[in-house]
């Protein structure tokens, strides 16, 4: 902001100037002609927003078009092992919505998602709220609320697979000061669903939190004060001002959420010993795994490319569907 | 768009509100109930990091013992260097990799980004929108999930697997980034500075450097260090292109599948490749912290 005083004196001159279109004296010294010089401004003028944009779109080309065109290009082909491909039609589609494996990756991963992402989200909301008080040691809150942000995905995996060890793991160590017998983890779908969604909500649920306590913050607090001498408990408070308030943060963090949550990949992989099967059974196999398993262990690129464009539906109906509930959360006020 | 305009002027609000005190914001103190959930969730956060460095400073035999063991042990030195000098996890190398590619993404995504958030935002010229528009769209695209198996053969076809470029110039694509920035520059930079230093006869580009960039350097550090600490994560892509070239999270996968017993090994190299971001983020927690709000509210 600085900038705006140092050069209020050059602007203040060019707006009280009559012609912005002359060019101004002291540059003459360039001494180039001046049709020429007005080419070379205009040239400027036109092209250089171009050449600004031109890296990202050259790389859009290349690293997003390419790769989304030839997916659905390859989809429609059946590739042999031998580098044999086969024209195929929509074969390969109507082959995964038949396929056992693919509807049960494509229900581990919808599973994983609303069991990783509801309470985290519900949580993150109470979390800001918190947040949003005044206390002491502010910034070492928050810093500490964000930590788990910080590490990486696969350590996280690796410290949560051993905390879910069957035979030595502290969880089921601390389960059973409570009676509970050792669960296997692994074994099951749905404790390896609980498992695999504790590591992705320990990594996100204070980041969301972060964000929210930001829309937060933008609410004017007169609400609350208002709210407060009419009498409205805080529960009330939250429901009728917070949320409402909140919804475009809310559509943020959710459809961040959706994309994240669908396409999730290293901690189930690094869950079953950094192998893409999932469980020996595909417990806890998602359908990124699947996509993967099925184009480099397999090679069937065609199918693969199939399944990546299902995956693609999936995530445009779960935002859809996730943005639709939001607004009528938000409607409700 | 207009979403977007509309919330350009909160930060002065919320400066003007922490100015005001007095009896009526005291709904605002944090409860004792507040205090304790939030050292709840303190600990929470920061516990599995910390068993984490507890397992990497102990024995194997440590790592197994019913009731778990709470405190670092003596062995965090002997344990690195085991990490370090174990062929098959590469991990020196793996550290070398990540930091290479994290650096160059960063450099590069901060550029691209800045360059084209100063022509959306402050430039007009014909297809803007649409261009803008299509940035927009591409953020709901995981390209990297969806385009693997075509960019993979075209990593093959250039005979690129097992470099480092094959990572690094697919993740010089970043939506986010450029989107960002143009929110970014929009505030930052007055459109009447720019027209006025256009009306002294500095050049696009000029206007780009000597204006945009010093003014918009908050948000470029957000950008970077966002994209940074996606890039040292990032696993998929890395564990197909690189192979036998790991970057340090396909070097502790590396680990795990070949020595998946070897617990204290796994957790000394876990610990290795999160330290660099811990440092960074001990250091930078404010600006970071301050970045994600600002970043949040602009989106």
């Amino acid at each position: 902001m600085s900038l705006h005083t140092e050069y209020s004196g050059p602007h203040a001159q060019a707006r009280s100037g009559p012609q912005v279109a002359a060019p101004p004296p002291r540059n003459s010294r360039h001494a180039a002609p001046g049709a020429a010089r007005r080419f070379l401004s205009w040239l400027d003028l036109k092209a250089a927003p171009y050449l600004l944009v031109s890296p990202y779109f050259l790389l859009f080309a290349i690293f997003g078009l390419f790769p989304l065109g030839f997916t659905l290009w390859y989809s429609l082909f059946d590739y042999e092992l031998t580098g044999e491909q086969e024209w195929v039609g929509l074969g390969n589609y109507s082959e995964l919505l038949a396929d056992d494996q693919f509807w049960k990756v494509v229900v581990n991963t919808l599973a994983m998602f609303v069991i990783a992402t509801v309470p985290q989200l519900l949580l993150a909301l109470m979390l800001a709220n918190a947040l949003n008080k005044r206390f002491r040691g502010q910034l070492f809150v928050r810093m500490g609320v964000l930590l788990p942000l910080v590490t990486s995905v696969v350590a996280v995996a690796v410290v949560f697979t051993h905390l879910y060890g069957r035979d030595w793991g502290m969880v089921n160590w601390l389960l059973g000061l409570f009676g509970i017998d050792p669960i296997d983890w692994k074994a099951e779908r749905l404790p390896a669903w609980l498992a695999v969604s504790t590591m992705v909500d320990w990594r996100w649920t204070g980041y969301n939190a972060i964000i929210f306590l930001a829309g937060m913050q933008t609410i004017p607090r007169d609400l609350y004060e208002a709210a407060e001498i009419d009498g409205a408990s805080k529960r009330r408070q939250f429901w009728q001002i917070t949320i409402p308030m909140l919804r475009p943060t809310i559509i943020f963090v959710v459809l961040n959420s959706t994309i994240g949550g669908l396409t999730l990949f290293a901690e189930p992989m690094m869950f079953y010993g950094g192998r893409i099967q999932g469980g020996s059974d595909n417990q806890f196999q998602t359908v990124a795994m699947f996509i993967v398993e099925k184009a480099f262990s397999n090679f069937q690129y065609g199918y693969a490319s199939a399944a990546a464009w299902l995956l693609f539906l999936m995530i445009l109906i779960g935002s859809a569907i996730n943005f639709m509930l939001i607004r009528r959360i938000g409607g409700r006020k | 768009m207009t979403t977007l305009t509309v919330r350009r002027d909160t930060p002065g609000a919320r400066r003007k509100r922490t100015h005001r005190g007095g009896a009526g914001s005291r709904i605002w103190d944090a409860t004792p109930l507040t205090k304790v959930m939030l050292a709840f969730t303190i600990i929470v956060s920061a516990f599995p990091i910390y068993w984490m460095i507890v397992i990497a400073s102990r024995t194997n035999s440590d790592a197994v013992d019913i009731p778990p063991p709470l405190l670092p042990g003596g062995n965090l030195g002997e344990n690195i260097v085991r990490v370090l000098n174990d062929p098959d996890a590469q991990f020196l190398t793996g550290l070398t990799n990540s930091a290479i590619v994290a650096v160059s993404v960063t450099v590069s995504v901060v550029i691209i980004s800045t360059m084209a958030g100063f022509a959306f935002s402050r430039l007009r010229f014909r297809g803007s929108r649409v261009l803008l528009l299509a940035v927009l769209l591409t953020m709901m695209v995981p390209i990297q999930q969806m385009g693997v198996v075509p960019l993979y053969r075209l990593m093959v076809e250039l005979e690129w697997t097992g470099q480092l470029k094959a990572v690094i110039l697919p993740y010089l694509l970043n939506a986010f980034g450029v989107f960002l920035m143009t929110q970014y520059t929009e505030q930052a930079v007055p459109g009447e500075l720019v027209e006025a230093a256009r009306v002294d006869g500095a050049s696009t580009l000029r206007i780009w450097w000597n204006i945009v960039l010093p003014a918009v350097r908050p948000g470029m550090a957000v950008l970077g260090i966002n994209t940074f600490m996606i890039t040292w994560n990032d696993f998929m892509w890395p564990l197909i292109v690189l192979a036998g070239n790991p970057t340090v999270q396909v070097a502790i996968r590396n680990l795990n599948a070949q020595h998946s017993t070897d617990y204290v090994m796994i957790f000394t190299g876990t610990t290795l490749s999160v330290l660099p971001l811990i440092v960074v983020f001990l250091v930078f927690g404010r600006q970071i912290i301050g970045g994600l709000m600002e970043g949040a509210v602009k989106a």
